[in-house]
């Protein structure tokens, strides 16, 4: 029978507090960029534009048909001695968690903006709205609401894809799990710790987004 | 086929409209006017062009050729008024539209739908618009419902909720795009009863729509599309009680009125 011993690993609790704080950063640092990069590329595959069209395209299925982990080895180990110069451990991550979830936010803000009937386009054309004034309106508010839950899951699975960043050693919650292990030879205890901690943060999130979908479907 | 009312102060207009999707040309050279008080009714069978017609008054759909005109002048392909011509806003500002589906914006209230146009807009002050939309609602019988969500609603008291949400946008022309044809038969009546009281009331209106004994009762003027072109106009008298027409005649027998 195997006895637990968390003594040892609360010893370095500073440690995972650390790396805990780093994966909320480069989560919601990566969601943040991703919307932007996302909003853009729905834009430009909604766009009568073929160009665009075909650069938001190939962008998505790139780093749709590629898994994270070959993406942050390749702009952290490839990219840099493609353009000559080195980039930082931290800003490879960023840039790649970003890059990895607007390809998937694109495809998600594009279904929820195409899933809204075209009636209200019209409906809202027939009452003299601008366009502008239709898709701030009409469109986009139902299409936010339609989209959220797929939203909302990406994000968490963002969370956790967070953890794939110790690879090209950014001292993330993983890292630092790995790190107290290599001091304490308690992989139970430090790799525990660790799961336990990403529940903490995503359980009470997920449940809030339950909340907030449940909320605004009052007027379905 | 006399046509007294072109004379008469013409609100809206159609001069050589044409629209074509593809090679499939659906209004071959159209005209029709409306004069400031008047109930047209279209009639005709599916595929006739009535629908795309009434579209192409609200710039719904861009013609292919031909102008509109709104109280004589010419609207542009813009949104806003450009030189002399009308902008697209501005024509459906002043040009209601009723669709076949209602159309509510289901993510509002009732009392929110109908003064969604007054208050984005017209400008009008909130208070003053919802003062306006509680009054139109009360004329087609949903003075209880403001708070309700569109989905909440029987489809009839949806297609007065859309009414009363063209109305809210003051119009001077109304277009009826086969308001009835989604319903229950059960619930046709109280939105026909509340046309009815428009054009009593002197709503300049274009009614695209299946029900032959009402737009006998309700239209001045009874136009049958066929294949794309006006094949048959006049008084209801003539169209439906009456028709002279082979085509009109066995196309106005397969209803019962």
């Amino acid at each position: 029978m195997y006895r637990w011993n968390f003594d040892a690993v609360w010893q370095y609790w500073d440690l995972f507090m650390w790396g805990l704080g780093l994966t909320v950063v480069y989560t919601f640092g990566s969601i943040l960029f991703g919307i932007l990069i996302g909003l853009l590329t729905c834009g430009a595959r909604l766009s009568s534009w073929k160009i665009l069209n075909l650069i938001a395209r190939t962008y998505q299925e790139i780093f749709r048909c590629t898994p994270l982990l070959v993406q942050l080895l390749w702009f952290y180990y490839a990219f840099p001695l493609l353009v000559g110069i080195t980039i930082d451990n931290r800003v490879a991550a960023m840039l790649t968690l970003s890059l990895y979830v607007g390809a998937f936010y694109a495809e998600i803000f594009r279904g929820g903006i195409l899933s809204i009937d075209k009636g209200q386009r019209e409906a809202a054309a027939a009452i003299g709205m601008s366009p502008a004034q239709a898709a701030t309106r009409i469109i986009m508010p139902q299409a936010f609401k339609r989209m959220l839950p797929s939203f909302i899951n990406q994000s968490v699975i963002q969370f956790k894809n967070t953890s794939l960043v110790s690879v090209i050693s950014v001292a993330d919650l993983a890292y630092m799990a790995a790190v107290v292990n290599g001091q304490t030879y308690r992989p139970l205890e430090s790799y525990t710790v660790m799961a336990a901690l990403y529940i903490v943060v995503l359980f009470p999130l997920t449940q809030a987004a339950d909340w907030l979908e449940r909320r605004l479907r009052a007027s379905d | 086929m006399s046509d007294t009312s072109i004379d008469r102060d013409p609100v809206i207009q159609a001069i050589g409209l044409r629209k074509s999707y593809g090679t499939l040309e659906v209004l071959k050279g159209m005209n029709l006017t409306l004069a400031r008080g008047e109930v047209v009714a279209l009639i005709g069978p599916s595929g006739s062009g009535k629908s795309t017609l009434i579209r192409c008054l609200n710039m719904m759909e861009q013609p292919t050729a031909g102008t509109i005109r709104f109280r004589g002048k010419e609207i542009g392909r813009k949104f806003r008024d450009a030189g002399d011509k009308i902008g697209i806003g501005t024509l459906r500002r002043n040009v209601g539209m009723v669709f076949q589906h209602f159309n509510l914006f289901p993510h509002k209230t009732v009392l929110e739908n109908v003064t969604e146009g007054p208050i984005v807009v017209c400008k009008t002050p909130r208070a003053e618009a919802e003062e306006q939309a509680k009054e139109l609602l009360a004329q087609v019988g949903l003075q209880d419902k403001h708070g309700a969500f569109p989905n909440h609603l029987s489809g009839g008291q949806k297609q007065r909720v859309a009414i009363a949400r063209a109305l809210a946008m003051k119009p001077e022309v109304l277009l009826l795009d086969e308001v009835t044809s989604a319903l229950d038969p059960e619930l046709v009546g109280e939105v026909l009863t509340v046309i009815r009281r428009l054009a009593q009331d002197g709503m300049t209106m274009a009614i695209v729509t299946h029900e032959m004994a009402f737009a006998a009762d309700v239209s001045d003027r009874v136009m049958f599309l066929d294949q794309g072109s006006i094949a048959a106009q006049g008084s209801a008298e003539e169209i439906i009680r009456n028709p002279d027409n082979e085509r009109l005649a066995s196309f106005v027998s397969r209803f019962n009125h």
